[in-house]
């Protein structure tokens, strides 16, 4: 019931959800998904190209449905513009990690092979070490951490994970729900007084 | 040219815009400047005793009048003491306005005296909520939360301002500009194809129970609500909140359902073969065990909130939007129905009802909590507004007090919040002073916020108060008794004498342990010019029946254990 059609049971929900730039937006959000014990796998945050727009990228984990109670609660924040769940659309999905490896000078060879394989650049290099930087999806990440591991991972820290479907349609900030409309003549948020 | 004025001023300017012509409060350090510009402004402040009492008045104001409440505070501990109120609010989706001082701006993060972060607290039980720093930000924020607490389903938005905010000056002119909130819709509708869908369930179905809820009076949706009803021949099942959408005497009104319902009620939900919930949220004291929960019944939900269509029971059909315009677009598509066989199944079950039981006891000079709510709404004719408190009473209301018409039951229902009856009759008595308002409650519930006596004396609000008073805390009791083998830990109450009590508070008040008193005290009470109380002294351990355990199904009923009382209905 109420999953539209979409397929059921993935462990993992993409929501793309555009905020209002204001403080405590994120709070919000963050608190919203606690309150309703929604796990939240990663989040990420960043500046559209509209002035007071913000754009998050939320992985979480549950099923169809879950995404679609989230969906719904993340529309009863004031401050939340859109919400969209791209986890079955044709999506561009990225994770940006720095890994610093040890390597001294004779091992080079083989951890920029490594890099190669991977298409991960050394964006740094010192005596006893290097720092990688790789972007992609989660798992071509977590494959390049598999195989750098035995060299010793000093530290790494990842973005999470950004997403953004594919095609030329431009994103709208408009209001998008599963069960309802918006209806034609509609205040747009405005006070009908 | 538009004058600078105070932050303060621009508060009380905004409200009286709003239409508030009442506040309930307790002033405080962070709050004066607020209160000290109050004068002058055709606002009335009510002064509580204690903050959440101020909370739940303005709560039973806004339920009363269907209008926006407004509590105001102080910060730190004046602001902590509105939480519960604001969470009652939050649960029974209530339109209240809460305004609280805060520390100058400059100080915040500081655990400067009496800071706390109120807009951090009050997160997940608002709908909204501001922090305002800027005089200039003080009416454009209170449009908005006035907008947002009132609009689509209701609920409790919190502005806290820092003192210099009220202090300092800007210039606004409450109603110049559009309150626009761009990521705010409280206006939804349903796809048009799942009318249709609704429709055409409802006109397949032979079985059908339709569900009330509290939407339904918010909506303004109780006339069409009796025509759809009508139309479908659909049997009308309420919730604690519901009561009064159709009147208690219409044939297809079953009453109350959930944990104690009538089981006639719970029965006819149980073998539904549609159900039509309007308004409603499918609380677990509605549904029982979800597991076992109406199974064999196809589902529609309407509400205004998206977020509650799915939450707890899976539906067929979900529609999303305003109760009254959903029913008059169904009522309009529905098929004129006729159900005998249902309805008559359904008065089948109504034969071996206990609910009513208690009332074709012999009355042996013992007082039953039943007997006074039942009396006393034979000695109101049913057309007193009845604000309860939280406990056995609440659920005895909800059975003996008839509701025939709507809005005159306040009752604090998702929260179950025991001391909000007293001050939400202040509140509601002041919303509609021409109406006569009674609060039912318990002896526990009462001395939580008991204190709110004197603001009936000092404010000259004239409620009547009828206290039933059985020493302990008698729903936990019941809990006690049913399921942790009467082990009746923490529940008896060494009360204090309450005639006394309330006489001290300079009310009138008596005692009543006879049931051959109670209309007498009633009459009594309408008589008296100012506030009053009455003990009424019950029997001390009695039970609500019939109950539906936590994990049970809906049907599966505990029923009053003496067999003298397993009769049907007797002067109903």
């Amino acid at each position: 019931m109420g999953t539209n059609g979409r397929k059921l049971a993935t462990r993992l929900q993409t929501l793309v959800v555009y905020v209002e730039d204001l403080p405590g937006v994120l709070t919000r959000v963050a608190s919203l998904f606690r309150r309703r014990a929604f796990n939240i796998a990663s989040l990420t945050v960043g500046h559209t190209d509209q002035p007071g727009v913000s754009r998050m990228t939320i992985v979480m984990e549950g099923d169809d449905a879950d995404g679609l109670r989230c969906e719904a609660n993340l529309y009863r924040l004031v401050n939340v513009l859109r919400v969209e769940n791209v986890t079955y659309e044709a999506a561009l999905v990225r994770d940006l990690a720095l890994v610093k490896v040890r390597c001294p000078a004779l091992r080079r060879p083989e951890v920029l092979q490594v890099c190669e394989v991977f298409r991960a650049r050394v964006v740094d290099l010192s005596l006893e070490a290097v720092v990688v930087e790789i972007t992609g999806v989660e798992e071509k990440i977590d494959g390049l951490l598999d195989v750098l591991r035995p060299f010793g991972i000093i530290e790494m820290v990842r973005t999470g994970v950004v997403a953004m479907t594919r095609g030329s349609e431009a994103p709208s900030i408009d209001p998008h729900f599963v069960h309802a409309v918006v209806p034609e003549h509609s205040m747009e948020g405005e006070d009908p007084r | 040219m538009t004058m600078e004025r105070k932050g303060a001023e621009i508060l009380w300017e905004t409200l009286v815009h709003e239409g508030v012509d009442v506040v309930f409060g307790y002033p405080g350090g962070a709050i004066l400047p607020a209160y000290d510009a109050l004068q002058g402004f055709p606002i009335r402040h009510v002064l509580a005793r204690h903050e959440q009492g101020a909370a739940h008045m303005a709560d039973g104001y806004a339920r009363a009048s269907g209008r926006v409440g407004v509590a105001i505070a102080t910060s730190g501990p004046g602001a902590t003491n509105l939480v519960t109120g604001i969470a009652n609010a939050m649960l029974d989706s209530s339109p209240v306005v809460f305004i609280t001082g805060q520390v100058p701006s400059w100080l915040i993060g500081r655990d400067a005296f009496q800071e706390v972060d109120m807009t951090g607290i009050t997160l997940p039980i608002t709908k909204h909520n501001y922090l305002v720093t800027r005089s200039a930000d003080i009416g454009p924020t209170l449009e908005q939360a006035f907008y947002i607490a009132r609009s689509g389903r209701p609920g409790p938005v919190v502005v806290d301002i820092t003192k210099d905010a009220l202090q300092q000056g800007a210039t606004f002119v409450p109603g110049a500009r559009p309150v626009r909130l761009p990521g705010y819709r409280p206006d939804l509708r349903a796809l048009p194809e799942e009318y249709e869908h609704a429709a055409s369930l409802i006109d397949q179905a032979r079985r059908p129970v339709l569900l009330a809820g509290q939407g339904v009076l918010q909506s303004g949706a109780t006339a069409a609500l009796l025509q759809f009803a009508e139309k479908a021949q659909v049997p009308v099942a309420l919730t604690l909140l519901g009561l009064g959408t159709l009147p208690a005497s219409h044939a297809l009104n079953l009453g109350l359902l959930g944990m104690h319902g009538e089981a006639w009620v719970n029965k006819a939900v149980q073998e539904a073969d549609l159900l039509v919930a309007l308004g409603m949220r499918f609380d677990d004291r509605v549904t029982g065990t979800l597991a076992t929960f109406a199974r064999g019944a196809r589902k529609i939900h309407v509400d205004i909130d998206p977020s509650e269509i799915d939450k707890n029971v899976a539906v067929d059909v979900g529609i999303v939007g305003d109760a009254r315009e959903t029913l008059e677009r169904l009522t309009a598509r529905v098929r004129p129905a006729r159900r005998d066989a249902w309805l008559a199944r359904i008065t089948e079950l109504k034969g071996d009802s206990a609910v009513r039981d208690i009332q074709t006891l012999p009355d042996d000079g013992r007082l039953f909590a039943a007997h006074v709510i039942h009396d006393l709404w034979k000695a109101t004719a049913g057309d007193a507004l009845v604000v309860t408190d939280v406990g056995q009473h609440q659920m005895w209301v909800a059975q003996y007090y008839r509701q025939e018409t709507p809005h005159r039951l306040i009752t604090s229902a998702g929260l179950g919040t025991m001391g909000f009856g007293i001050p939400a009759a202040i509140g509601a008595k002041l919303a509609r002073p021409d109406e006569e308002v009674w609060v039912v409650v318990g002896d526990g519930g009462f001395q939580m916020t008991a204190a709110e006596l004197t603001t009936c004396a000092q404010e000259g609000v004239k409620i009547n108060v009828a206290l039933i008073n059985n020493g302990y805390l008698g729903m936990v009791r019941q809990w006690q008794e049913f399921f942790y083998q009467k082990r009746y830990a923490a529940t008896p109450l060494r009360n204090p004498d309450f005639v006394k009590l309330a006489d001290a508070h300079g009310l009138a008040s008596w005692r009543v342990e006879e049931r051959a008193d109670v209309t007498t005290a009633v009459q009594r009470a309408r008589r008296e010019p100012g506030a009053c109380v009455i003990d009424f002294r019950v029997v001390q351990e009695d039970s609500v029946y019939p109950m539906v355990p936590t994990g049970a199904a809906l049907d599966e009923m505990i029923r009053r254990p003496s067999a003298i009382v397993e009769t049907a209905e007797s002067e109903w």
